[in-house]
């Protein structure tokens, strides 16, 4: 669709703001991912990273800022034009969020026969070979119910790459898979990159799948952006999040006794809000 | 007491926004109900699943109806000579009030528990977030689908329930005790007007409403209830609203219906 020399950013995020009720999530962040590289977002549980990846999809309207994919400004645009940029995007949840009555092809199959005209036989060929793809062949007519963890993640993946989309989303593809599975599913996502020439955009706190497959990482504290840079890069800043990242250690925050005595008596706060009725 | 009263606040404003999002959710849904593509193999599937398979409760529950109505009717007007009218006072009151009303509540507590843990669990795990990525829009994919079922096969299940029901009531006071049959038919027959069958259609469909919009919209709007967590937990407590608030409505709207089309 778009010449490979095209330089500009597949993603520009601008000064991207997002609450839930009075708390705040994404600080104005700033973001950009190129064409065809893999990008890593990494930071630790309530650093706003699930919540930047859904905003990213539009399926969370932010307070401010602007997000613009392919050129689309995901943010401001109608529901159809949303609609049209999905599907050249593809996304694998973190649950693997099959369809649990449909069997594993059907699952694949859906989008196909949603937006596309093709015919039965060229959509089962078309899906089939996505499901070999992910090594997948032969369990067409399982439930989701009866795949083990890393085939569920494989069978999501399968489904999300059938429309053959220029940009791909992972939701921590390896939480909840041993070491060996999540490794193999490493292996696929880099696969994926190198031939079917991807831009992949990949959410996770796993630090070891992170430096193996990022060309750059970018790392998210409390809605802000850290630090975004190649795999050494990362690894030599002396940010001391990021060093507590790489090195696995617990970061506590020092809380001098004033902040401690406030944070004690500090009465409950309102529940979050879960957003609009869209997201 | 400033305390209590804030509190109080709050709970209305949450109510408050919980109708306007279920209200922006149904006026979503129909707006799309007559959008093509018309899925009607899906339409199909739901007619099924909520129509077809609630046939055997609904028959079940309306013959043990129109038993206990005949057997009750018929001590009183045996007391009073007119036995004679029992058919006629058995169809009025399944046709006007009972017939829609049990049948709604029997399906409330069949189809709309489950269409309520299914979509509840399809927000949970992120299946709806995952249709919307696919560029599939979930309300017509999803939720139309299951409203022209519901609106379809309620009102077919009430005139099920209707006529099983009236035959109930022969059982009763013809088979059991000694009312004649043909005075039984006469009564069915000479009492039943097309106003009363159009009172029970316009319940029937307005019934329907309440059951999937409620059903479907409580499993939709799950990831906004403020009440607690998500998962499992959160699906087994939007099913249960969903099946009160759904029931209380139905009730309710049985009341606005009568006396709308009464007076």
């Amino acid at each position: 669709m778009t010449d490979k020399t095209d330089t500009t950013p597949i993603i520009e995020v601008e000064k991207l703001t997002t609450h839930y009720g009075d708390r705040l999530i994404l600080d104005e962040l700033d973001l950009s991912v190129n064409r065809g590289e893999v990008m890593v977002i990494m930071g630790a549980s309530g650093s706003g990273k699930s919540t930047l990846l859904r905003t990213l999809l539009g399926l969370n309207k932010p307070s401010s800022g602007r997000v613009s994919i392919m050129g689309t400004e995901v943010t401001s645009v109608s529901q159809k034009e949303l609609y049209r940029l999905r599907r050249n995007i593809g996304v694998a949840f973190q649950g693997g969020a099959l369809f649990g009555n449909l069997s594993l092809i059907e699952n694949v199959q859906l989008p196909l026969k949603e937006h596309t005209n093709l015919d039965e036989n060229t959509i089962r060929i078309m899906s089939r070979m996505k499901l070999d793809m992910m090594n997948l062949s032969g369990f067409d007519e399982l439930m989701p119910s009866e795949l083990s963890g890393g085939m569920v993640k494989r069978a999501a993946l399968a489904r999300a790459i059938v429309m053959d989309p220029e940009l791909m989303f992972f939701d921590e593809p390896s939480a909840g898979l041993d070491p060996v599975v999540a490794a193999e599913l490493d292996e696929y996502i880099l696969e994926l990159k190198k031939s079917l020439d991807m831009t992949i955009v990949i959410v996770t706190h796993e630090l070891q799948s992170a430096l193996r497959i990022a060309d750059r990482i970018t790392v998210l504290d409390k809605g802000k952006m850290v630090i975004t840079g190649t795999v050494d890069e990362v690894k030599q800043s002396d940010n001391l999040h990021v060093q507590n990242l790489l090195n696995r250690r617990p970061s506590r925050q020092q809380l001098s006794p004033e902040e401690y005595l406030e944070m004690l008596t500090r009465v409950q706060a309102a529940r979050p809000h879960r957003g609009h009725i869209d997201g | 007491m400033v305390n209590l009263i804030s509190r109080l606040g709050a709970q209305v404003i949450e109510q408050c926004e919980h109708l306007g999002h279920l209200t922006v959710f149904l006026l979503r849904v129909v707006s799309k109900l007559f959008v093509f593509p018309f899925r009607y193999r899906a339409v199909l599937q739901q007619l099924h699943f909520i129509g077809a398979k609630s046939t055997f409760v609904i028959v079940l529950a309306s013959i043990t109806i129109g038993l206990a109505l005949g057997l009750n009717l018929y001590v009183e007007f045996s007391r009073l000579g007119v036995q004679d009218r029992l058919g006629s006072a058995v169809a009025l009151s399944l046709i006007r009030e009972l017939g829609p009303v049990f049948t709604a509540l029997m399906v409330m507590g069949r189809a709309g528990s489950a269409m309520c843990a299914e979509v509840g669990i399809m927000r949970s795990d992120e299946q709806l977030d995952a249709l919307e990525c696919m560029a599939i829009d979930p309300y017509k994919f999803l939720m139309v689908p299951k409203f022209w079922a519901t609106l379809v096969s309620v009102p077919l299940l009430v005139a099920i329930a209707d006529v099983v029901g009236i035959f109930g009531g022969y059982l009763a006071g013809v088979v059991i005790f000694d009312v004649p049959s043909g005075a039984y038919w006469l009564g069915v027959y000479g009492s039943i007007e097309w106003f009363h069958l159009n009172m029970g259609f316009v319940k029937s469909l307005v019934f329907a409403l309440i059951i999937v919009w409620i059903a479907t919209g409580k499993g939709f709007l799950l990831h906004l209830d403020k009440q607690g967590n998500y998962g499992a937990e959160g699906v087994s407590r939007v099913t249960t609203q969903a099946v009160v608030m759904g029931s209380v409505l139905i009730l309710f709207a049985n009341f606005l219906v009568s006396a709308i089309l009464v007076a």
